[in-house]
């Protein structure tokens, strides 16, 4: 296997019972890259990442990524981290580091994530949700992951602190070369982040490709609903313009 | 335990544990001589001054028996608790650790036993594993362990769900290691808690087993075998049955109470310091409105003990036929103002406000039954979960026409027909069918379109609508944007809509109020936006990604953290994450008319 391969997800299939939560999806993510998942809730998005990370039994496989090198950041910061746990145990918890270094790794991972490493003795409850999904980050990135699966991790904050968590995904990215996939409900949050998308529905992949592709030029019906009914904020757009949009 | 008990009950059953645990330690080394004391010529006695409580067939002290007894009864009535707990435990822990179908077979064994009956399980323990203090409190263990097993599987379980659990399991955390380290430091309170009642239920257990001769042996004695023993004679001497019966019965009071008390002060937290809020004073406003206003709200407070004031001075005006967005991070008090205009602001806070005006009626000069009348007629309140909106038993027609019978005086096959045109103009097809459907057959958006048709019903003058839209889908969010424009054009009623999102508050209403740390600091047209002038506003803006962002530059971001309504200072709130703030922000700018429509609370933009 070489290390630049994609991930590669082929004939991916979650059952609950009778119902088929994902259809024997195929997805490719490209090394150093962020591929989107997008789809409405029901859509079978979550079900799909936790079963490529192992936390679901599925059938198909996952090429490209040793097991175990999958690691998630959850969409509720509140619930993400064990409460009775303080921060630099959480994320020591995945650092691979003797012992001896590990506080050193601990305020590395925090000062990546632009906490001050003095944050390792403080609990979840003192900390904001956008610092702790911070701490998630850092407690992920602490396993050096060959996939990141980041899932609605921005849908629990408020839009100022969504922003600067988005900024340090781009970041990050940029600096350690991460693969990702980003899910997420909100297109224009997907096409801020990544360079691919993939469009899901009822558990099967209706559209994927390059960002401005699948957003400049949809070519299925159920992306082009998706892409219409993202509300916008644009300055081009007058006010008759944005009433009849809604109307 | 970090809260002791406060009520009378908690300190009673404190003050019992606390009597029982001092006499099991030093009763035995002050009374057990006189317990044992052997007199043939007081056999069988009564209560006398010599021996306070009579004295049993030996002639032995009752009394100084039944004192030097509560050391044996409670360290069994331990030991059993003990037991109990750490199998019941262990079981309930098991299935976590033990592949998928073992741990089935383990939960379906303990919920087997838990249907068992606990004393019939303790004495078939009993009586295989001998008939005598050690049979007893295995037996005893033996039937706490079941409940045990399950409440500690079931609090697992919920534990088990979280994303934390998920995240150790993905760093490759053993499984037992995620048990000790993750899930039970999370569970031990309630566990804890639930051990004080076992205590209780132990020592009445195996107070019964020796009663019954199935427990302590002679010449050992505990509580149930002094019953025991006092009870061939309970016709000559009665009061030989007395102090046992009252120490059984005091110290199950006692491990019962603590337990309850321990478990009532984990399940509510602390009531908030400080004595009622005062009402917040405000001024009469003078102005007049315009005729066609449906709310005017002036000076609008919301006060909660101990200092904490979610809403200050908020003044916001909803003309008919017009939406107002009402937008601000989770925290700037929005939610609260709607709760305060529809008076549903939760106890003990109070609302104070120099007016509130709807339609034209002015809310403060009504009694309490009117004021419920206008608001039922004339106010709907459409909230962010349209599930608990509905009641999940009711037919959704059904529910909807009790409205217009209610508020409206319709008839009901009038208010049936109404519900089901209502549902119509909600754009929900098969209006007649769904009228006859439950709440849970219906999808998100239709149910949250219904919970519109209801507030429909009687002819609102505002709609008050609270994150409608925040737990829809984007497809379906825009046909709920579309039917509450509908609605509002139709109806010529006014609505306060109220969002954390800036997009969707820009795309359906026409003017915007933006809250923050629960002040209103910018008010403008919603076409307006990319020329908001509050640096608040423009960095909610610039934050926000949308379908147009450049991708190459990083969003804007603020700094710090929005104060928290307790800790809001006197000057501008926003001035420690403003790149703008000087000096003069020590002073709170008042929200001042830039333009006609454009008004902003700040000293730094013109």
């Amino acid at each position: 296997m070489n290390i630049n391969d994609p991930v590669n997800i082929s004939g991916l299939t979650v059952r609950f019972g009778s119902r088929t939560a994902v259809d024997r999806l195929s997805l490719e993510v490209p090394k150093g890259s962020t591929t989107g998942l997008v789809g409405e809730s029901g859509s079978g998005k979550s079900t799909l990442a936790r079963a490529v990370a192992g936390l679901l039994p599925c059938r198909g496989t996952v090429t490209g990524v040793a097991p175990g090198r999958v690691q998630m950041v959850f969409q509720d910061p509140s619930s993400s981290l064990d409460p009775r746990m303080s921060i630099g145990d959480a994320i020591a918890e995945g650092t691979r580091v003797p012992r001896a270094r590990r506080a050193a790794e601990v305020g590395r991972l925090l000062e990546l994530v632009a906490l001050p490493a003095g944050y390792a003795g403080k609990y979840p409850r003192e900390l904001s949700g956008g610092q702790c999904q911070r701490v998630a980050i850092a407690r992920a990135l602490a396993a050096g992951p060959e996939l990141l699966i980041a899932d609605e991790i921005t849908s629990a904050l408020d839009v100022s602190v969504q922003g600067a968590v988005l900024n340090l995904l781009r970041e990050l990215r940029g600096e350690l070369g991460l693969t990702m996939l980003f899910i997420s409900h909100n297109l224009a949050v997907v096409r801020y982040v990544c360079d691919a998308v993939a469009v899901m529905r009822h558990g099967r992949l209706v559209e994927s490709g390059p960002v401005q592709d699948v957003i400049g030029a949809p070519r299925h019906a159920y992306t082009r609903a998706l892409l219409d009914a993202v509300p916008r904020l644009s300055p081009a757009a007058s006010d008759t313009e944005r009433v009849r949009r809604v109307r | 335990m970090r809260r002791l008990p406060r009520n009378p009950a908690g300190l009673l059953g404190a003050g019992i544990v606390a009597l029982l645990v001092l006499l099991a330690l030093f009763g035995p080394p002050l009374w057990a001589d006189a317990a044992a004391r052997i007199n043939p010529r007081e056999i069988s006695q009564g209560s006398s001054a010599a021996h306070l409580l009579g004295t049993d067939a030996l002639g032995r002290d009752l009394l100084a028996r039944t004192l030097t007894a509560t050391r044996l009864t409670l360290g069994l009535a331990l030991l059993a608790t003990l037991i109990g707990t750490a199998t019941g435990i262990l079981l309930g822990t098991l299935p976590q650790v033990l592949p998928r179908r073992a741990g089935r077979a383990v939960i379906a064994a303990v919920d087997l036993l838990v249907a068992f009956p606990a004393l019939l399980l303790a004495m078939f323990t009993a009586v295989v594993a001998g008939l005598d203090a050690q049979g007893a409190v295995l037996g005893i263990g033996a039937a706490l362990a079941p409940a045990f097993a399950r409440l500690t599987h079931t609090m697992t379980a919920s534990v088990a769900g979280a994303d934390y659990i998920a995240a150790a399991r993905m760093l490759g955390v053993p499984r037992h290691r995620v048990l000790t380290r993750h899930v039970l430091p999370n569970i031990a309170e309630p566990l804890i808690l639930n051990t004080a009642q076992a205590m209780g239920g132990a020592l009445l257990g195996l107070s019964a087993m020796s009663f019954l001769g199935m427990g302590v042996q002679a010449p050992a004695y505990d509580w149930g075998r002094l019953l025991n023993e006092a009870f061939g004679h309970v016709y000559v001497t009665p009061s030989a049955v007395v102090a046992p019966a009252l120490a059984v019965t005091l110290a199950g009071l006692g491990f019962m109470l603590l337990g309850d008390s321990f478990a009532r002060a984990a399940a509510h937290t602390r009531a908030p310091a400080g004595g009622p809020a005062a009402a917040p004073a405000a001024v009469p406003a003078p102005d007049e409105p315009a005729p066609d206003t449906v709310l005017e709200v002036r000076d609008l407070t919301v006060a909660f003990p101990g200092g904490t004031t979610p809403v200050r001075q908020v003044s916001l005006t909803v003309r008919a036929g017009e939406i107002l967005g009402l937008v601000g991070e989770s925290g700037s008090g929005k939610s609260m103002t709607a709760a305060a205009i529809g008076q549903l602001v939760p106890h003990p806070g109070r609302t104070g406000s120099a007016r509130i005006r709807l339609g034209g009626v002015d809310l403060d000069g009504l009694t309490a039954s009117e004021r419920r009348r206008l608001l039922g007629s004339s106010l709907a309140m459409v909230f962010q979960d349209p599930t608990s909106a509905l009641n999940p038993a009711l037919r959704v027609g059904g529910q909807l026409a009790e409205v217009a019978t209610l508020h409206g005086g319709a008839t009901r096959t009038e208010a049936r027909d109404r519900a089901v045109e209502r549902l119509d103009r909600v754009r929900i097809r098969h209006p007649a069918d769904t009228a006859r459907r439950h709440p849970h057959e219906l999808s998100g958006g239709m149910r949250q379109r219904a919970v519109i048709a209801m507030g429909l019903m009687n002819t609102p003058r505002l709609i008050i609508a609270d994150e409608p839209t925040t737990a829809l889908d984007v497809t379906v969010q825009r046909e709920v944007l579309r039917v509450l424009r509908e609605a509002v054009d139709e109806t010529r009623a006014g609505a306060l809509f109220i969002s954390h999102d800036i997009a969707v508050v820009g795309e359906v209403c026409d003017r915007i109020a933006v809250m923050y740390a629960g002040r209103v600091v910018e008010e403008l047209p919603a076409g307006a936006l990319h020329q908001a002038r509050h640096p608040y506003t423009r960095a909610l803006v610039g934050s926000l990604p949308d379908m147009d962002t450049d991708r190459s530059r990083p969003l804007t971001t603020i700094p710090g953290r929005q104060p928290a309504p307790g800790d809001v200072g006197e000057g501008c709130a926003f001035a420690d994450r403003c790149a703008l703030a000087t000096a003069r922000c020590a002073t709170r700018p008042e929200l001042r008319t830039r333009t006609g429509t454009h008004s902003v609370a700040c000293w730094e933009v013109k």
